[in-house]
């Protein structure tokens, strides 16, 4: 009878109740469900993001694009284009969303190009309470951004004033997790310089970046820390393949030699997509538990009374329309 | 030396090193062909590390006359002293004038997994010479408890993990009688599961009088069931060939016992769900004694006739309810619970509200 229920590796040992399974029946669910997550991708044009993204996630979400020359640029302000893409990998579904801002930082007077993205944040998070306050919660639709990549230029010196006043703006809103873009413009050296030029700005604007959560006992307590110490993640993107050895791998082909992806001595490209993946579920929860709580109690001060008592009546109508139809 | 020139998206996959296995190619838009390996199921993984670390909260209420094993049958359930038996020396029987509930809460840990478990007895029930609404002391707490979850969810500045004290399941003890639910089954039920997944079970199935037994044992004789020698007692036979009279019964008062119907989520589920669903109610025997069979120790209720042994299949089906409720749909009482009785119960309060 029992293999009728449910195929339990657990043997009817004496003493053992056999709630321990339930890691097993979560991990169920969760693969029928699927996942949902929400990335954001910031940083002024030409820096590698589209490509890295294709990299990231081995697709290619900008099949057909139209790079616009510099005089559209001017009159350009910051657009949000959100691409969707399910990904299934050993029957685990993830339904991926990439935003992309193009036109962030192109503008000669860059003063409000973030305004619009705040906005964007913000409209997500609204949506959220209000489905989250409806009467009907049996499909909500989570399209809040769990993660905000931000590319640093490896041009310059550190952070410009338009990198501190965005992260500033924005650290309260969603994970930043900053990147350096183009990393093969610099050698080892000049990396480690920048990196530990922005790290120390970041800490003295007092800008709060995504924190790695400490390593359980059984992780691999070394690989977390070499993970944080790579904090900004150096990376290098590229869509083409090139052989090498026999082995066809994703690189850049330069005179000098080809710089490869995915080799951990030639940039962090691994170890960004490592820290990524392994972190999908933590990035949700700080966006959840922190991120959009905070933004719930701000609104909920402001307006003086809950949400749903604004919003009843549209969805009692709704309601009734359904039972109708019902 | 090598080929170096680069080239375009449309080649064959790259060769991956042997841990890494090739993933079925998923177009993606444009038409595009995936290669490589992300490494998404590290997603799963870090559920279940959560999980375990995080530990989890499971609230069942039993309920059912006094002397119907039901304080026995939590601790079979959780292998541990979680009740207290009535029936202990120095502990004097009194049934309750009206109808108390008892929460005791333990935490209890397997295998690194913690859980949080309350059981919530209710003494006094059905056990009135007018047993009129003696459900409604238990409809009230079960909604207050939904009340209580509400208000911590519309707080301004809510906590990070609302306590779940809402009642996950709802055990219904039915006294072996052997026939049919009785009127106060039924509108127990009938009111119960429409706020609560309810879970019935035939208790003290092991009391069978001589006319039952022989009537079985004829049965038995004809099935191949059964060890020779050993008058095996598949307690749940006699009661059985009444099972589609119950399940009539509940079927005509549209009463929707766990798992209900209505929410099997797709093929695979339902085909899972029918084959609980063929044999509830189980029919079941608790026991918290160990007794010596066949060289190994068992939980059983040891009788002139033999040892009845609660875990074997072959004598009663406390191993289906054990499975129901811990192994295999712990999870999915409680989601359905959060999704679906506590949602209804918070959309009428919002309407009421108005």
């Amino acid at each position: 009878y029992t293999q009728l229920l449910f195929s339990c590796q657990f043997s009817d040992s004496a003493g053992y109740v056999g709630f321990a399974n339930l890691p097993n029946q979560v991990h169920r669910k969760s693969v029928k469900k699927g996942f949902e997550f929400t990335l954001m991708v910031v940083g002024e044009s030409g820096l590698g993001k589209s490509t890295l993204i294709n990299s990231l996630f081995l697709t290619d979400l900008y099949p057909e694009r139209y790079i616009p020359g510099a005089a559209e640029k001017i009159e350009r302000t910051v657009q949000i284009e959100a691409s969707t893409v399910e990904i299934e990998e050993r029957g685990v579904k993830l339904r991926l969303t990439v935003v992309d801002t193009p036109g962030y930082g192109d503008a000669i007077n860059s003063q409000d190009c973030f305004k619009t993205i705040i906005q964007y944040i913000d409209n997500q998070f609204e949506r959220y309470l209000h489905d989250e306050s409806g009467l009907n919660r049996r499909h909500i639709i989570d399209n809040r951004v769990h993660c905000c990549f931000y590319f640093i230029s490896p041009f310059g010196h550190g952070l410009k004033p338009l990198d501190v006043e965005f992260m500033k703006a924005l650290h309260g809103k969603v994970n930043i997790v900053p990147v350096i873009a183009k990393a093969d413009t610099l050698t080892l050296k000049e990396r480690e310089r920048l990196k530990r030029r922005v790290l120390d700005e970041i800490s003295e604007h007092g800008i709060r970046i995504y924190q790695l959560p400490d390593a359980d006992s059984d992780e691999d307590e070394e690989f977390k820390e070499q993970t944080r110490a790579s904090i900004p993640f150096a990376v290098i993107g590229s869509n083409q393949l090139i052989e090498v050895k026999g082995k066809k791998i994703r690189g850049r082909l330069y005179p000098w030699g080809v710089v490869e992806v995915e080799n951990p001595e030639h940039n962090d490209f691994l170890k960004l997509r490592t820290m990524l993946v392994t972190h999908m579920q933590d990035l949700q929860e700080v966006t959840q538990d922190l991120h959009y709580e905070n933004f719930r109690s701000e609104r909920l001060k402001r307006t003086g009374k809950p949400v749903e008592e604004e919003v009843v009546d549209k969805d009692r109508i709704l309601q009734q329309k359904e039972a109708e139809v019902r | 030396g090598s080929s170096l020139e680069p080239e375009e998206q449309s080649m064959e996959p790259p060769t991956v090193p042997e841990e890494e296995m090739p993933l079925a190619t998923v177009p993606g838009p444009a038409g595009c062909q995936m290669f490589g390996y992300v490494g998404i199921e590290a997603v799963l993984d870090q559920m279940k590390v959560k999980t375990m670390k995080m530990g989890f909260e499971f609230n069942i209420m039993v309920v059912g006359q006094s002397g119907l094993g039901k304080s026995t049958m939590v601790n079979t359930l959780f292998k541990s002293k979680v009740s207290r038996k009535a029936s202990q020396p120095g502990q004097q029987e009194r049934i309750p004038r009206t109808v108390q509930l008892q929460s005791i809460t333990h935490v209890i840990e397997e295998k690194g997994v913690k859980m949080k478990l309350t059981v919530t007895d209710t003494p006094g029930f059905g056990d009135q010479i007018n047993n009129d609404n003696c459900w409604d002391p238990i409809i009230k707490y079960i909604n207050e408890q939904y009340e209580r979850y509400l208000r911590e969810e519309i707080l301004i500045t809510r906590k990070r993990k609302i306590p779940d004290t809402r009642v996950h399941g709802c055990v219904y003890f039915v006294p072996p009688t052997g026939h049919w639910l009785r009127p106060l089954d039924l509108e127990f039920m009938r009111r119960l599961s429409k706020i609560v997944n309810v879970v019935p079970v035939i208790a003290k199935a092991d009391t069978l009088t001589l006319e039952e037994r022989a009537e079985f044992k004829q049965r038995v004789r004809a099935s191949p069931q059964g060890a020779p020698g050993v008058p095996c007692v598949p307690l749940g036979a006699p009661l059985k060939p009444h099972l589609p009279q119950i399940q009539e019964d509940l079927k005509a008062h549209a009463i929707s016992v766990y798992p209900q119907q209505d929410f099997d989520q797709d093929p695979e589920d339902r085909a899972l769900n029918d084959r609980i669903r063929e044999k509830i109610p189980f029919a079941v025997v608790g026991a918290d004694q160990e007794h010596q069979v066949n060289g190994k120790r068992v939980l059983g209720r040891k009788t002139k006739w033999g040892i009845i042994e609660v875990e074997n299949a072959a004598h009663c089906e406390f191993p289906l309810l054990r499975d129901l409720l811990i192994r295999s749909h712990l999870q999915d009482l409680k989601d359905i619970t959060h999704n679906v009785h506590y949602e209804s119960y918070r959309v009428r309060r919002l309407n009421e509200s108005n």
